[in-house]
């Protein structure tokens, strides 16, 4: 038998040809995963295109990172914040940011921060110094002012705070500020972040309403044309021709006073969004007069498809993405309409707190000229606002397959 | 004869669009709970009189609050038309008397401000265009998102900041002490006026700088364009004698928004600066319940939007007689 003559040499062929099959194999998988990629290419849904599109523009990935780095910030804002809304301290009324040190008489012992001594220049104005003799060390899961998480769990537990326990009888306990504090001493950082918790959400709901608006008025606008369409186009023509800011002023002032903040709340996001919608009423209203020519609607209609069904499953569709653009597009508006309202005392009212509530005490020169920190708040505003516009223009890249 | 036709559809249409707007405006200042005769008798309270339950009512009579809502819309709207506006009892006068007091620095401010966009935005807007991805066009670019992301009030914030930290006083107002009688306070006067046009033109500049970039860029593969050169003009002459008529138009059609963009930003503006125009008077206004007043400048400034829209409309049918046909295919 010639094959069994000779086993060691027939293995090494077999060796051989494994390994030749192997790098087939090989190459034939690659192959094959291309066709797949190209495939999953060719019938991926328009989502699936945008979404590949929008991971390449940097500057959108960026932002939506960003975002929702800040919106966990504003979720978990009682936790990561030492202090809660209602706390205050007199002796820390406007104090500075307070420096984090990590080297005490020459040792490394962690991050501490020592305390503020007050004391009086000749002019007789307030001014910070540090006491150095006593570091008050910083440390992680300290149990403090007691909150509702998600308004559901009660817990006493914060992120972070200073370890009092050194503190000489009779002090107040010590409280690490990065962002300084506000005149009633109160903690800048915990209060941007309980004040994002509405500051990023009424936009967020203000949107949602004033797109439901829009795409059922501007739907009925622009699929029934006729007497209809004259009517909403007209009332749209008011509402867009009034200078949005004066008449959210006028609504925002008809808010009651003394009703809970909860109220106050929903009734800001109602004027937000009742401005909000007029703009995306005229662009789905135009989109639908463009698509409802097309052949396949009318195709769908003679088949007897209902007015709705035609609407939900083959009209709006159709432009959902372009919508989505113009919504992420809009939301800076309302943050912006948001933090002024507040700014200008019409929005919300102690004891909430938003980003426009805490800018109120920059409205005098001379408050931003001796504590400037209180400026901070406008970074924020700035950067999400800046962010929501860097998505939105990302989505509006990858809404465009053909570019 | 067309012409004429066009006007006068423009013109009902903007009768009618103000006589809704009359309506919303009416609506609106009646939505705060209490009425003008509450906050009326509220005020003679804390000013130590004895307000009695009958004469709450002949006041309730005497300003006829008591009557349905369309009858006393129609009232106000009789009053506006007659140039009775109402009296605001925070300056106990003639609402239309306080307006036109106010309008005039607003008016002032808008105009200037307006101008001011138009002379910066467009040259600029053209050399993004027309050097696309230099770097000054990414610089111009980035200055642009940024200008357009940072909202008026804060803006203005930080302009007073940097200014006080400059020059050691805040330039607050407007006018300087004792009006402009000469030179040196016209000077002054022209040194308070550059931060609020700044602040307030910044948003709208960019806005625009961005739309004329865009419009320059869709001329550009135009074969006039082509055709221009390959004749020999001089780039200059292409520039602003055929390319810059071509997206005139567009840049024309926008002004009714961009009108309504200063009426936003100079409210809030001059909230912060302390500028005497009607932003802070409105504020007031609203803030003590001063309907009448309140209403007044809400429909002022709707008007002078819907004017703005209004020439813009005419202006466009001037410059592009396609226009009307359009108008009309339509």
């Amino acid at each position: 038998m010639k094959q069994s003559a000779d086993p060691k040499a027939k293995a090494s062929a077999s060796s051989l040809t494994e390994k030749e099959e192997r790098a087939a194999e090989k190459q034939r998988r690659k192959e094959e995963k291309a066709r797949i990629k190209q495939e999953k290419y060719y019938t991926a849904s328009q989502w699936q295109l945008m979404g590949r599109k929008l991971v390449k523009h940097k500057l959108a990935m960026g932002s939506a990172v960003l975002l929702i780095i800040l919106y966990l910030f504003a979720a978990f804002a009682n936790f990561i914040a030492p202090q809660g809304l209602e706390d205050y301290s007199s002796s820390a009324s406007n104090m500075p940011p307070t420096p984090l040190h990590f080297v005490h008489e020459g040792e490394f012992i962690g991050p501490f921060i020592y305390r503020f001594e007050v004391e009086r220049d000749e002019m007789r104005n307030k001014i910070f110094v540090e006491d150095t003799s006593t570091p008050y060390r910083l440390q992680f899961f300290v149990h403090g002012t007691s909150y509702k998480l998600f308004g559901l769990f009660e817990t006493d537990l914060h992120l972070y705070g200073v370890d009092n326990s050194q503190l000489p009888p009779g002090q107040e306990p010590l409280q690490y500020m990065p962002f300084g504090a506000d005149q009633l001493g109160r903690d800048l950082f915990s209060r941007i972040l309980i004040g994002s918790q509405v500051s990023l959400t009424v936009p967020l709901l203000g949107t949602i309403i004033s797109f439901v608006l829009a795409l059922v008025i501007g739907g009925i606008s622009g699929y029934y044309g006729g007497w209809i369409d004259t009517v909403i186009q007209r009332i749209v023509e008011v509402l867009s021709s009034f200078p949005t800011l004066p008449l959210w002023m006028a609504l925002s002032a008809a808010i009651p006073a003394g009703i809970p903040v909860v109220q106050v709340y929903i009734w800001i996001t109602l004027i937000m969004s009742l401005m909000g919608w007029t703009g995306l009423a005229r662009t789905v209203r135009s989109r639908f007069l463009s698509l409802k020519k097309e052949d396949y609607v009318m195709a769908a209609r003679l088949s007897g498809v209902s007015d709705m069904k035609i609407v939900a499953k083959h009209l709006v569709p159709g432009f959902m993405s372009y919508l989505i653009v113009n919504l992420t597009l809009g939301i800076p508006n309302m943050i912006l309409g948001e933090t002024s309202m507040s700014f200008l005392g019409l929005g919300m009212r102690a004891p909430a707190t938003s980003w426009g509530v805490l800018l109120q005490e920059c409205q005098n020169v001379s408050n931003i000229a001796n504590c400037p920190w209180k400026l901070i708040p406008l970074v924020f505003v700035a950067v999400s606002i800046l962010a929501f516009n860097f998505l939105g223009d990302g989505l509006r890249d990858a809404a465009d397959p053909y570019k | 004869m067309d012409k004429l036709k066009f006007i006068a559809k423009r013109l009902l249409l903007a009768v009618i669009t103000m006589f809704l707007i009359s309506f919303v405006v009416f609506f609106v200042i009646q939505l705060p709970p209490g009425d003008f005769v509450d906050t009326l008798v509220t005020n003679m309270i804390a000013e130590g009189e004895k307000v009695s339950q009958a004469e709450i009512a002949a006041l309730r009579e005497l300003y006829g609050v008591d009557r349905p809502f369309l009858e006393q819309y129609f009232d106000w709207l009789g009053g506006i038309l007659t140039g009775d506006w109402g009296t605001s009892f925070n300056f106990n006068e003639n609402v239309l008397s306080i307006i036109l007091e106010y309008l005039g620095p607003t008016m002032m401010l808008s105009i200037v401000t307006l101008i001011v966009q138009y002379v910066v935005s467009i040259p600029i807007g053209i050399y993004a265009a027309k050097h696309q991805y230099s770097v000054g066009d990414y610089a111009l670019t980035l200055v642009g998102f940024i200008g357009m992301a940072i909202p008026h009030f804060l803006f203005a914030i930080l302009l007073m900041y940097i200014s006080y930290q400059l020059t050691g006083t805040a330039v607050m107002g407007l006018f300087p002490e004792g009006g402009i009688v000469d030179f040196a306070s016209f000077l002054d006067f022209l040194k308070r006026l550059i931060i609020p046009i700044i602040v307030i033109g910044l948003g709208g500049t960019c806005s625009s700088i961005r739309s004329t970039r865009a419009l320059m860029l869709d001329e550009q593969t135009r074969p006039y364009v082509l055709c221009t050169r390959a004749k020999g003009v001089k780039e200059s002459t292409l520039t602003w004698k055929y390319e810059l008529r071509a997206i005139l138009n567009p840049t024309v059609s926008g002004l009714g928004g961009i009108i309504a963009g200063i009426f936003n930003g100079s409210t809030i503006t001059a909230i912060v600066l302390l500028l005497p125009t009607l932003g802070p008077i409105l504020l007031q206004a609203l803030k003590t319940q001063d309907v009448y007043l309140s209403g007044g400048i809400l429909l002022i400034s709707a008007t002078l939007v819907v004017i703005g829209t209004l020439i813009s409309d005419l202006l466009l049918a001037v410059l592009d007689p396609r226009i009307q046909y359009i108008e009309e295919t339509k």
